[in-house]
């Protein structure tokens, strides 16, 4: 060790915050305790989704489903998995505009010349791009949504429909606030710039944005694609 | 005993311990103030609480008794049960949290100062909210457990369970800001050479605690919003008409319900593990298996959670498998239980108040424990479910175990607080009043439960063979209530009469007790060098702290680099030294200075008022709700729509407001 690394310690102390125990951030820490907990928050929805699958007593059914006896008359599915898979493909693709926008917030200092590394680096590019992606995934569930209601699935019909909505919707509710977190760090960067100084705050929006893209990717193969 | 000659006494001035007044409290982020208001409220809470438990043994002291009506009976057992377990020991624990972590670890404050400003409103909101309920009639009825399709508004159509629904939800944000917040303070806070397997057992149950709260508590949440959703927007969650499962709710609630008896328990469990080596001037027994017993326990406590349905008919299966696991969790509880023992063994007892509590605490939840342990086996819990032995079992782990506990906490750590001792000789009248009250009053439920007696009956009819045993019980709850009025009068006396502490009046080993009582406002002057799992001891009283490991390996931030194992009073310890600066080295000791942060160039977060105004939009946003089954549909919408602009706008301000002032 040296002199002026003990000294600079013996600093820290006194007159400013000592280093961290782990040296990672305090709110790198609490996000990662924060998404832990919001796991336990979606696995019980899933959960009671799937256990309450096949069990509403009226239609309709997320699935193609028989009645009993036979399947004279076969029931139609509701889900739509074409559309379903287009709007997950959206969401993943934030979740890359989102690596971009952070990539872009950490290296803001760095001279850039190309117009490629000029694209590479617009933070404010990448987070519009973001938003936009989150936004237009809403677009579609609330497409979704309307659609079921027209076709007389409610959250008041059926089992699926309270499990099905309270699911799909708590996830819609975690994107729409991971919205607004992106739209409130793009004014933060039109106001005075987002820099490598920031970069933690937006790889905590980062870290929620790609959480939330992963619970999608559960629920749209567990509610979706499963049958 | 190793006490330090009292300190001289410092007036406790603004600059010294922070500024007072009202508003000081309202807009404080300091740890210390924000668990003595936790500490406060959750007193009032638990007073409160006892008094519903007098009027239910007042009510059950004799056959047909018609002191309460059936209505106001199921009433005040809700209530009892609701304001025990969610405003009284929960926050009793976490006054502790906010007041201990941070010394523990030798921090000058949690990790995010004003979120537990945030956290101790929504609770002091959340439990007002809840028992606004008794002013409009409707306090909530469904027991604490709140089974639903019961609660659903079908058969629960009053406001009774929305009170209960949406208190708790305001409760359960209190919880979890708490938790991310102190999780981060434990991992991430702690000072130079606290390595984890040094922190003081406190902490560690802490820490543990806090993990059970944010995998627990999302869960009821859940299930909470199910219920929620049904009696406010007609979902069929819990409709057994629509194909609902009657279990679901008691699934997802034993998913929380289970670790949520640990979340209750380990707190207490943690300070006794520091009064029980201080007052037998002696290390914990089997440090590093106490604080993997805290692990496994919890991590146990998430696989147990069916033992609460076994009268339910699960099949065979299920009942052996979740038989079998909650007897499995006896094993890390009775390594716990021993470990106290084989602490106590040898050592110079010295029986204060703190350390009869303390003992009385092994003592009584070791029954509690054998208890669970008996009613883990399925046929013998289809002969005890819903009878008074489980409520004997369940206040022999809570009043015995978490209660006890806590107590003894006070007794121990309001020298710290206050800087002045409460009087022993109340505390022996409190300490046995309470330990024979308590015995008198939960014992013989043990053998009314027996006798068949269901449990939330308003009342009985003479000549079941229960009526001495009820009597008994209610003689027990009047001792308990004197006990608990000497305490009140002892708590709040001693604030200005009691002897002055000084730093470590009861020759502790750990940091908290190297700083002055109460400590200044930064709590730590110099960021304190842990040189062993009892610091302080390698300063005062190195030969207690023989046995006890020491660095053995150096403290990246420190660069310290010393791959020998020291062990044995060999202080300062040279693993935690500065070559070229000696006095820089090892544990220190802080008298108190009377010098502020400013004096002393110490940075500290500024007062603010927005976390208080955020909680209050949170709580108004939960209020607004109440007004749906008013039909008051625009009176709900327009108050919902209010409370989420104030918390939403006072969270902006308050976010995009630096901590501190730049330094
Ligand atoms: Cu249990």
């Amino acid at each position: 060790m040296t002199h002026a690394a003990a000294a600079h310690s013996a600093h820290d102390d006194t007159h400013g915050h000592p280093p961290t125990s782990t040296g990672l951030d305090n709110k790198k820490i609490a996000i990662w305790a924060f998404i832990g907990s919001e796991c336990m928050l979606f696995a019980s929805l899933i959960s009671t989704y799937l256990i309450y699958k096949g069990r509403s007593v009226v239609g309709p059914y997320p699935h193609e489903a028989c009645l009993p006896p036979g399947c004279s008359t076969p029931l139609k599915a509701i889900l739509n998995i074409p559309v379903t898979s287009a709007s997950t493909f959206v969401l993943l693709m934030s979740s890359l505009a989102m690596v971009l926008a952070l990539a872009a917030v950490e290296t803001k200092d760095q001279p850039k010349t190309t117009t490629g590394e000029k694209i590479l680096g617009s933070s404010k590019l990448w987070l519009w791009m973001t938003a936009i992606l989150g936004t237009t995934f809403l677009g579609f569930q609330a497409f979704e949504f309307t659609s079921f209601v027209h076709e007389g699935l409610t959250i008041r019909t059926n089992l699926f429909g309270s499990s099905f909505f309270t699911l799909t919707g708590f996830h819609g509710a975690h994107v729409t606030a991971g919205v607004l977190w992106l739209l409130t760090l793009l004014a933060i960067d039109y106001r005075r710039g987002l820099g490598p100084k920031d970069a933690i705050n937006v790889d905590l929006a980062a870290l929620y944005w790609h959480f939330v893209d992963v619970v999608w990717i559960a629920i749209f193969t567990l509610v979706y694609l499963i049958k | 005993m190793a006490t330090t000659a009292a300190a001289p006494a410092i007036p406790a001035t603004d600059s010294y311990v922070g500024t007072s007044g009202v508003w000081s409290w309202l807009t404080t982020v300091d740890h210390k103030r924000i668990g003595t208001l936790y500490l406060f409220t959750s007193l009032f809470f638990f007073l409160l609480g006892g008094l519903e438990a007098g009027m239910i043994r007042w009510q059950l002291a004799v056959p047909n008794n018609h002191v309460l009506s059936a209505e106001a009976y199921n009433q005040m057992f809700t209530m009892h049960g609701t304001t025990m377990v969610f405003l009284a020991i929960m926050p009793l624990s976490a006054a502790f949290f906010n007041y201990l972590i941070p010394l523990q670890i030798g921090a000058r404050d949690v990790a995010f100062p004003r979120l537990n400003a945030f956290s101790y409103w929504v609770f002091l909101f959340g439990g007002i909210f809840m028992n606004a309920s008794w002013f409009v009639g409707a306090a909530p009825n469904g027991g604490w457990f709140g089974y639903a399709p019961l609660t659903t508004l079908q058969f629960s159509p009053g406001l009774n369970i929305d009170f209960w629904v949406l208190g708790l939800q305001i409760l359960g944000v209190s919880s979890l800001a708490a938790a991310f917040n102190f999780i981060t303070t434990i991992i991430n806070m702690r000072a130079p050479g606290m390595n984890l397997m040094r922190m003081p057992m406190f902490t560690w149950n802490a820490f543990v605690v806090q993990f059970l709260l944010i995998l627990a508590f999302p869960v009821i949440t859940i299930a909470l919003v199910f219920l929620q959703f049904d009696r406010f927007f007609g979902t069929n969650f819990y409709t057994i008409a629509a194909g609902a499962d009657p279990l679901l709710w008691q699934h997802l609630f034993w998913i929380f319900g289970h670790p949520e008896v640990y979340i209750l328990v380990l707190p207490a469990f943690g300070l006794t593990s520091e009064i029980i080596p201080t007052f037998s001037r002696k290390p914990i027994f089997g440090y590093p298996v106490m604080a993997y017993a805290t692990m496994l326990i919890a991590f146990l406590g998430f696989g147990v959670w069916a033992h609460h349905m076994f009268a339910v008919g699960m099949g065979p299966i299920a009942d052996t498998v979740f038989g079998v696991t909650t007897m499995l969790i006896a094993i890390p509880t009775g390594v716990k239980i021993f470990n106290w023992v084989f602490t106590m063994w040898g050592g110079s007892l010295q029986f204060t108040t703190a350390m009869k509590f303390a003992i009385a605490l092994v003592a009584l939840f070791t029954i509690g424990g054998i208890s669970g342990v008996m009613h883990a086996s399925p046929p013998a819990d289809l002969q005890q479910t819903d009878t008074y032995f489980i409520v004997a079992h369940f206040h022999y782990v809570l009043f015995g175990g978490s209660m006890m506990g806590i107590f003894g906490g006070i007794y121990y750590y309001y020298p710290k607080m206050t800087g002045r001792m409460l009087s022993e000789k109340l505390g022996n009248w409190h300490f046995w009043l309470m330990f024979i009250g308590m015995n008198l009053t939960f014992f013989p439920m043990h053998f009314s439960g027996l006798y068949g007696m269901p449990r939330r009956i308003y009342t009985y009819d003479a000549g079941q063979g229960w009526e001495r045993f009820n009597l008994t019980s209610s003689i027990g709850t009047a001792v308990l209530f004197i006990g608990l009025l000497i305490f009140v009068y002892n708590f709040l006396i001693a604030g200005r009469r009691g002897a002055i502490a000084g730093n470590d009046p009861w020759g502790a080993g750990t940091l908290e007790w190297s700083i002055p009582s109460p400590p200044p406002e930064y709590n730590f002057a110099r960021i304190p060098r842990v040189t062993s799992r009892l610091p302080l001891w390698d300063v005062k009283t190195p030969t207690l702290n023989a046995e006890v490991p020491h660095t053995d390996r150096g403290d990246r931030r420190l660069d310290v680099d010393v791959g020998t194992k020291h062990t044995g009073h060999s202080h300062p310890n040279p693993a935690n030294s500065y070559p070229q600066q000696a006095t820089e080295s090892g544990m220190h000791i802080e008298e108190a200075t009377g010098k502020s942060a400013k004096d002393l160039g110490i940075p500290m977060p500024n007062q603010t008022i927005k976390p208080l105004i955020c909680a209050a939009g949170l709580t108004i946003m939960f209020t607004g709700l109440l007004f749906i089954h008013e039909d008051k549909h625009s009176l709900a919408i327009a108050t919902i729509l209010t409370g989420a602009l104030i918390m939403t706008m006072s969270l902006y301000a308050w976010v995009l407001t630096p901590l501190e002032d730049h330094h």
